[in-house]
């Protein structure tokens, strides 16, 4: 360690080129956490726009037009920008640290890997300022309107999806080598702790599916630009394999979104339980099963579209069977708590409203999974509560967790436990606030992706704006939290942040210095 | 060093893998469904043009078929069926046409999309002679009939006894004359 | 403080998982406020009841597991001098929670596989439509009996964009519902025009996506008669709500009155507008229409007045290509005592003037406008 990594203090252009051209685990997962903040709060912006839109029946703030594109960016920019990149952050900043590796395993291609990622979203964003609009066909852009009928912007749509879709693959091939090459001696596969498994299994669900993404919005661009018919009925194409193809993508990447969120909660559950883990193995093997599963039930999305009946009942029963491997999940973190020594700080507060809200949204996801129930729920809201029940409150929470939880060793201040507590309610509150009201309205009738609604469906609507505003709220109190402890936070030099913390993390300084593990630590 | 080697080899598995996707989501995929398709009878497509070897006709039962055109997006030609419906036995051959009229002063060209309702019977509707996925000129102001031949098998599932034949037209004209597309 | 958030914290969770309780019970006083309707078919029942096992099922599963979850972090909490024990595996258990679920879940596939039976009967239906998307409208054929017509929302924009009250029936009128009687199997025939639709009414459990090239079919047999309102649930483009799908299902002898009246609408249409017309005809009927409707202005001789009302007699646009005619009658001239014949003349009237005008007092274009021609004038805008 000849020298410290550039501060402030070295000179604007020595600080700028330390991130730009940064190798280091750290820098480049505190540049994938801010970015992907920036991007919760653009995609943020986008739903407070649909909500203050919804507040009212009728149309008072946009065209519906722009609402379209308002719904199809907050769903990208969430998934692609804000949720995925955070859990990348996660794995950079702590992979390395929980398996006792000195760095990544292919430091440069870690750089590249993020620093495409702003040009995609520049990319993407800008098409809002385009003429004809942004993209207006939903995040799951089916054809023929993402393809016929799309606005110009498209071709821009496609380009950014394939600079996300190269970034997302080289960030995977790095964690699968580094895990496979750089564990320290004694970190036995069957050893590691969970977040770095749940991570694994998700880097080669990325690796097998971003791909079938990109060659999906290929297709489109071929049908768009080059007079091909993969989805375009008059060519002899088929509009419905686009949506096999997409939800082949689609539903392992819901998992993709997912599994890292068990593994944060995994390794806080038994540190404020003072208490291993329940059924570790049963765990990996559960995390295992989800993957296996995410491929073998996509059309559980396409029940309405007219399948033959042997294939509704194919992939009601498959999509059944996950509920089990989840159900294992969660009964193990409650086992976990089950004659620990419980505390509630701020992480473990979201980990088990995790595990609740979670848990809650997978009950609704097992009532969609049957098919002649879902011919009634099937593109209404009932559908955007269950998927932001085991979204937000999945992802969202778990990587507020991960935040609250490690924020400490990052930056070696400690954050302020009643203004941490203080958002998790308001969190929380606002949270059920805004979804759960949903529920309501899907059920008794109103279809997702609308601008407007009938009158019947005002009161609710009503209810679930106010929600979401005070769940923004919320964000902006957590970014005011982790400022003020960066800024100000009470210095915890102490290894050990937390009582009851086990790993390899927790036995470096805090904050974790620049370079750590030069020498493989000794793991038992 | 043998983490750079292990790593490499790492890498290239991976994108190896990554690429192998990339070619199955583009080249496998969509000829798979569309076996799939013909398979199950998913979306009413119905399979290739077929050869009457059975010739058991079942005078027991009666099926109706009806037909229905449909023209997609602006497509501005006249198209419909010359009959409604027609009642046949299982197992006999009967013919039907569709009429096609293009009204505007542009040779144009279309195609034929056949769909099936309900769509499990596709097994068993069996076309002899079809104008179904084939481009069709017709000059400006020119008229046809378009042949159709099928045969509803013997096997038909019990129960079923009304079958929906619909066409759904599209103008490909642009799409005809664009060498890319015809690849 | 803490305890006290703590305590908050046990109360608002038990209130999170007892909602879906006090949904249920909530739905039955307040119909389709928080709950699925029932509906007036056998699979919207079907769809219902199903969903009702699913929801109590789900209530009794989640009441056991966060009750013993509730429990755990009470007594096992730090504060209260809990000390943590060590062990964390038990293959019994782990095997127990593994094949319960599996069993409840193989109990539960059987309603829910003779649900969906319900949902995919193909039994001979009495009356067959066809629904066809539009952006953003739908279109209903009643096959084989020539009936065909188009539905779109009737709420004005005034009303959208508030710049009129909301009626009572905001975003839930159409100007012509689906008519159907009861007591009759009908089989739905959804397809889309353009992009993809999904044709749905709660009431009957039906929704179909309309996929264009594509036939998917859905059926309803109700006893009840009234008005049932649905929507389109595929994101189609800017109209996507505002296209509802509102269906009248009336007594038979009602409902064969109807079909009665519309079939007597289509073949005058046939007669009229569908019917290709001679010039002859054409000059006719437009004589007595420009006389009525044109002359206070334009002057039966097509001169018009000087300075006031332009001439017809050698006017460009009369002299022009028949679109920018057509567009005059209906569009009308802004900013000039030209205004909009669409809603006063019909398209043949429309089609009969504007030939009269193109081919007399010596204007010799001597093409023929075709009621037809407007009609696609007006649909195309």
């Amino acid at each position: 360690m000849a020298h410290g990594p550039a501060t402030l203090a070295d000179g604007w252009r020595a600080y700028i080129s330390r991130w730009v051209f940064t190798t280091n685990h750290k820098d480049i997962g505190t540049l994938y956490l801010w970015f992907s903040f920036a991007m919760f709060l653009l995609g943020g912006a986008f739903a407070m726009v649909i909500r203050a839109e919804l507040f009212q029946p009728g149309m008072q703030l946009i065209r519906p037009e722009f609402f379209n594109q308002m719904t199809t960016m907050h769903g990208l920019v969430m998934v692609f920008g804000a949720i995925m990149p955070a859990f990348v952050g996660l794995a950079n900043w702590m992979i390395p640290l929980m398996i006792g590796a000195p760095d990544m395993a292919l430091p440069r291609m870690n750089n590249l890997s993020f620093w495409i990622l702003p040009f995609a979203f520049a990319i993407l964003t800008s098409t809002l300022f385009m003429e004809g609009g942004g993209p207006n066909f939903g995040w799951t852009f089916y054809a023929p309107l993402s393809t016929t009928y799309a606005p110009e912007s498209v071709n821009f749509f496609i380009f950014a999806i394939h600079i996300m879709g190269a970034s997302s693959i080289m960030g995977s091939i790095n964690i699968i080598a580094t895990v496979m090459n750089m564990r320290a001696p004694g970190m036995t596969y069957m050893k590691m702790p969970l977040f770095v498994w749940t991570w694994v299994i998700t880097a080669f669900l990325l690796v097998a599916v971003m791909p079938v993404l990109a060659g999906a919005v290929t297709m489109m661009l071929m049908d768009i630009n080059f007079g091909t018919s993969f989805f375009d009925a008059a060519g002899g194409g088929d509009p419905v394999l686009f949506q096999h193809v997409f939800w082949f993508f689609g539903h392992p990447e819901v998992y993709i979104i997912i599994l890292p969120a068990f593994g944060v909660v995994s390794q806080i559950i038994p540190t404020f339980s003072r208490k291993p883990l329940f059924g570790y193995s049963s765990m990996v093997y559960a995390t295992a099963a989800i993957a296996f599963l995410s491929f073998v039930v996509w059309a559980h999305h396409m029940f309405t579209v007219g399948m033959p009946i042997a294939g509704e009942l194919y992939f009601m029963y498959a999509t059944m069977l996950i509920a089990v491997p989840t159900g294992v999940k969660v009964f193990n973190w409650i086992t976990t708590m089950y004659k620990g020594s419980l505390t509630f700080e701020t992480p473990m507060l979201f980990s088990i409203a995790f595990v609740i809200l979670f848990t809650f949204g997978g009950f609704t996801g097992l009532m969609l999974s049957i098919a002649a129930a879902d011919m009634q729920y099937h593109d209404t809201y009932f559908v955007v509560a269950h998927f932001h029940y085991v979204m937000v409150a999945g992802a969202v929470f778990s990587g507020t967790a991960a935040i609250y939880y490690w924020l400490p060793k990052w930056c070696g201040k400690m954050y302020n436990e009643t203004m941490g507590q203080v958002q998790f309610w308001v969190a929380f509150i606002g949270f059920n606030i805004a979804f759960m009201p949903q529920h309501f309205l899907g059920l008794a009738g109103m279809p997702r992706r609308y601008a407007d609604y009938g009158l019947q469906f005002a009161d609710w609507n009503m209810v679930s704006s106010i929600g979401a505003f005070i769940y923004g709220g919320a964000q902006i109190m957590l970014l005011y939290n982790v400022i003020m402890t960066i800024k100000f936070g009470k210095p915890t030099a102490e290894e050990k942040t937390w009582e009851g913390a086990e790993g390899l993390e927790w036995t470096v300084p805090s904050p974790a210095p620049y370079h750590t593990f030069a020498k493989p630590p000794e793991f038992k | 060093m043998s983490t750079d080697a292990s790593n490499r080899r790492v890498v290239v598995k991976s994108l190896f893998g990554a690429a192998g996707m990339f070619a199955f989501a583009i080249f496998v995929l969509p000829p798979m469904y569309d076996l799939f398709c013909e398979i199950t009878g998913l979306g009413g497509k119905t399979g290739d043009e077929y050869t009457a070897v059975d010739v058991r006709v079942d005078t027991s039962r009666e099926v109706r078929v009806r037909f229905v055109a449909s023209n997609n997006a602006s497509m501005p030609w006249i198209f419909k069926p010359t009959q409604d419906s027609v009642v046949v036995h299982p197992g006999e051959p009967t013919e039907i046409t569709y009429f096609a009229h293009n009204v505007t002063d542009q040779d144009m060209v279309s195609q034929a999309i056949p769909s099936l309702v309900p769509n499990n019977v596709a097994d068993y509707f069996h076309k002899t002679e079809c104008f179904c996925f084939e481009n069709q000129p017709l000059a400006a102001g020119d008229k046809a009939d378009l042949k159709l031949v099928f045969i509803i098998d013997p096997d038909l599932p019990v129960g079923v006894n009304s079958v929906t034949l619909s066409y759904t037209i599209f103008d490909i004209t642009d799409r005809a004359a664009d060498p890319i597309a015809q690849l | 403080m803490l305890k006290r958030a703590q305590a908050l914290f046990l109360s608002l969770l038990s209130l999170v998982v007892l909602l879906p309780l006090a949904g249920s019970a909530l739905a039955e006083s307040t119909a389709s406020q928080l709950n699925m309707p029932q509906g007036v078919t056998e699979v919207s029942q079907a769809a219902y009841d199903i969903h009702m096992i699913m929801i109590w099922v789900c209530t009794v599963i989640g009441v056991g597991v966060f009750g013993f979850m509730f429990y755990v972090m009470y007594a096992h909490r730090k504060s209260r001098g809990a000390v943590a024990e060590n062990f964390h595996e038990h293959l019994g258990v782990e095997l127990l929670w593994t094949i319960v679920p599996t069993i409840i879940l193989i109990v539960m596939a059987f309603p829910a596989t003779t649900a969906l039976l319900k949902v995919y009967d193909t039994d001979n239906p009495d009356i067959e439509i066809k629904i066809t998307g539009y952006q953003w409208k739908w279109q209903y054929e009643y096959l084989g009996e020539g009936v065909k017509f188009m539905s779109e929302l009737r709420t004005s924009d005034d009303e959208v964009y508030g710049r009129e009250p909301k009626g009572e029936h905001y975003l839930r009128e159409v100007t012509e519902p689906l008519v159907l009687p009861v007591g009759k199997k009908i089989r739905f025939l959804v397809t889309g025009n353009d992009v993809i639709h999904s044709w749905w009414v709660p009431d009957f459990g039906v929704k179909r996506d309309a996929v264009p090239g594509l036939f998917t079919a859905g059926w309803a047999k109700t006893d009840k008669p009234g008005t049932y309102v649905g929507e389109c649930t595929e994101l189609c483009g800017q109209g996507h709500a505002f296209m509802p799908v509102v269906v009248e299902v009336k007594e038979e002898a009602e409902y064969n009155e109807w079909l009665a009246n519309k079939k007597a609408e289509s073949v005058e249409y046939a007669s009229t507008i569908g019917k290709e017309w001679t010039s002859e005809e054409l000059m006719a009927k437009g004589e007595g229409v420009y006389l009525q409707s044109c002359a206070g202005c334009h002057q039966a001789d097509g001169n018009g007045i000087p300075g006031v009302f332009p001439a017809i007699k050698g006017s460009p646009i009369a002299l022009g290509p028949q679109i920018g005619h057509i567009a005059v009658l209906i569009d009308g001239v802004a900013g000039s005592a030209m205004q909009s014949f669409a809603d006063q003349l019909s398209e043949v009237n429309i089609a009969a003037v504007i030939h009269y005008q193109r081919n007399s007092w010596g204007n010799d274009v001597g093409d023929v406008t075709q009621p037809i021609d407007v009609l696609k004038y007006k649909q195309s805008k």
